[in-house]
Parts: structure tokens; sequence; C-alpha cells
């Protein structure tokens, strides 16, 4: 009696073991942060992108019910890609959009808006970055989208079309 | 006069060496227990990623700031999640994880006393 359940025992055990296993290698191990997020948005101090008049986080978030915050830089390659849906955005009155520009330099920075047009109502720098992890940000470019002084929505990654109707049909 | 220049420059120096090791230190050890999230097989204290590399200066203004270790992991966890942890916290979603290594030596352990007993 004894000797018949001791091998279905451990069948049964090593059944269930390769269910999780297999299972466990078909989920990604790409770690993807939650993109709804109901969080104030982070206070800062940080100085204008165009002199060094020092711009602080509750005077920006002030006047609107939406701000679409942006984490840009002229370096970085994917952000050429996405800023003709900034563009189109910028169209929107009832949104404004808020220019982090990260670990760029005045004179590149300045010619990439030059080149490409500038969304920005209003640009910051983040000369180290630290202000973008007070955001919870990875890298650029990176967005997100602020209702009432709560960031409601966070854009990993260029945004494309898709991500531009989402936010035109959210801010409607 | 040349006393107090003396004076000066042994003070500057004494400051210089006061150069926080303890908090260079902790630094280090903070950065190594967390996960460089662009580039994830790495810890933000070996990666040079642009992520890192802006982790390590906030870390270090917060130890400045005079924030526990403690205080600056509940930091990140809030803005990043659990996932920047490399070792994860006792909860309710890694009580197996945490609990399963001492119950196979409990059970192992087990099987071995009653082996040896039933053997004498």
């Amino acid at each position: 009696m004894k000797s018949k359940f001791i091998p279905l025992i451990l069948i049964l055990i090593f059944l269930i073991t390769f269910v999780i296993f297999f299972k466990g290698l078909k989920n990604s191990n790409i770690y993807a942060p939650d993109t709804n997020l109901k969080k104030e948005v982070p206070s800062f101090e940080l100085k204008s992108f165009e002199n060094d008049s020092i711009v602080i986080s509750e005077k920006i978030f002030k006047d609107k019910d939406y701000y679409f915050m942006n984490i840009w830089a002229s370096w970085c390659i994917p952000c050429k890609e996405e800023h003709k849906f900034l563009m189109e955005l910028k169209k929107d009155d009832r949104i404004e959009l808020i220019g982090f520009n990260y670990k760029d330099n005045f004179t590149n920075a300045s010619s990439f808006l030059k080149d490409l047009g500038n969304p920005y109502d209003i640009i910051v720098s983040d000369k180290d970055g630290t202000t973008s992890i007070e955001w919870g940000a990875y890298g650029v470019p990176e967005s997100f989208l602020v209702y009432q002084n709560k960031i409601i929505k966070r854009f990993i990654g260029p945004i494309n079309n898709e991500d531009l109707l989402e936010i035109q049909k959210i801010i409607k | 006069m040349k006393f107090i220049h003396i004076f000066l420059i042994v003070a500057i120096i004494l400051n210089f060496n006061f150069l926080k090791a303890d908090e260079i230190k902790t630094e280090n050890k903070i950065t190594k227990n967390l996960r460089c999230l662009i580039c994830q097989g790495q810890s933000v204290y070996d990666s040079d990623s642009e992520f890192a590399i802006s982790l390590k200066i906030v870390i270090k203004n917060k130890i400045q700031q005079g924030l526990s270790e403690e205080q600056i992991y509940s930091f990140l966890k809030m803005k990043y999640g659990e996932w920047i942890l490399y070792d994860p916290v006792f909860s309710r979603n890694t009580y197996f994880l945490w609990l399963l290594p001492i119950l196979i030596f409990l059970a192992g352990g087990a099987i071995i006393i009653k082996r040896f007993y039933k053997k004498k």
C-alpha cells in the first residue's frame, strides 16, 4: 500500500513543478511597470530651458486641468519619431505641454526644436536626470498625462498615433 | 601667519579625509541591491546607463539629506515598484518564495530523522 503511494506522490509533485515552470517560461521577463497611476505630481525646482530662471512645479501645474509632461532630449532618436504627434497634440487648447529636457546641451536641443518645431508651452531642463527619477521615469522618451495635479497615465517610450488618439479621447 | 596657513591646510585636508566613507559604503550597498530597469540583468551599481547614473546621484543626495537605508528603499519602491529591489520584501506575494526553502528543509530533515530511527 505504502509503496504504491510514494511513486504516485512523486509523479504528482514532478507534474506540478513541470506545469509551474512551463507556464513561467512563457511569461515575459522584461518588467513592464504600471502605466495607469493615480499619483500626485512630485514637486520640483528646475532651471528654465531658455534662461537661468528657476521654475517651480506648483507654478506650472496650475491653470489647466490637463498637462502632458514629456521627457525628451536631442540625442534621443525615438524622440524624433514621436515629435510629430506632440506637434499634433499642441493644437489642442485643453492641454498644455511641458517639456523636460533630459541631460542635454542647450545648442543641440535648440536646433532640434528649430528643425522639428516647438510643441512645448514650458520647457525645463533636467541636467542630471534626478527630477525625472522623482517622477518615476525610466529614460527618454517618456510622458505623463496629468489631470488636476495627479498623474493619470504614463507612456513609456515614444508615443504613437494610438496614444495620441487615446489622449485626445481622455481630454475631450 | 605661517602657523595659520599650516593650520588651514591641515584643517582642509582633514575635511577632505572626512569624505564620508560610511556614506559611500551605504550608497554602494544600496545600489548593489537595486535592479537597473534599463538593462535588467545588471544592478544599478554595475550599470552605466543614464537611468543608473541619475539614480546613483539621487541616492547620494538622499543619504546626505539623512535618509536611512529603509527610507530610501521605500521611496524607490513607491516610484518604481518592488521589482527594483533585488532582495524581495516579505509580503503576501512573497510568502511562498521565502517559506518554501524552510519547508523543504524541514521535510527533508523529518525524512532523515525518521529513517535514522527506523534503522535503530
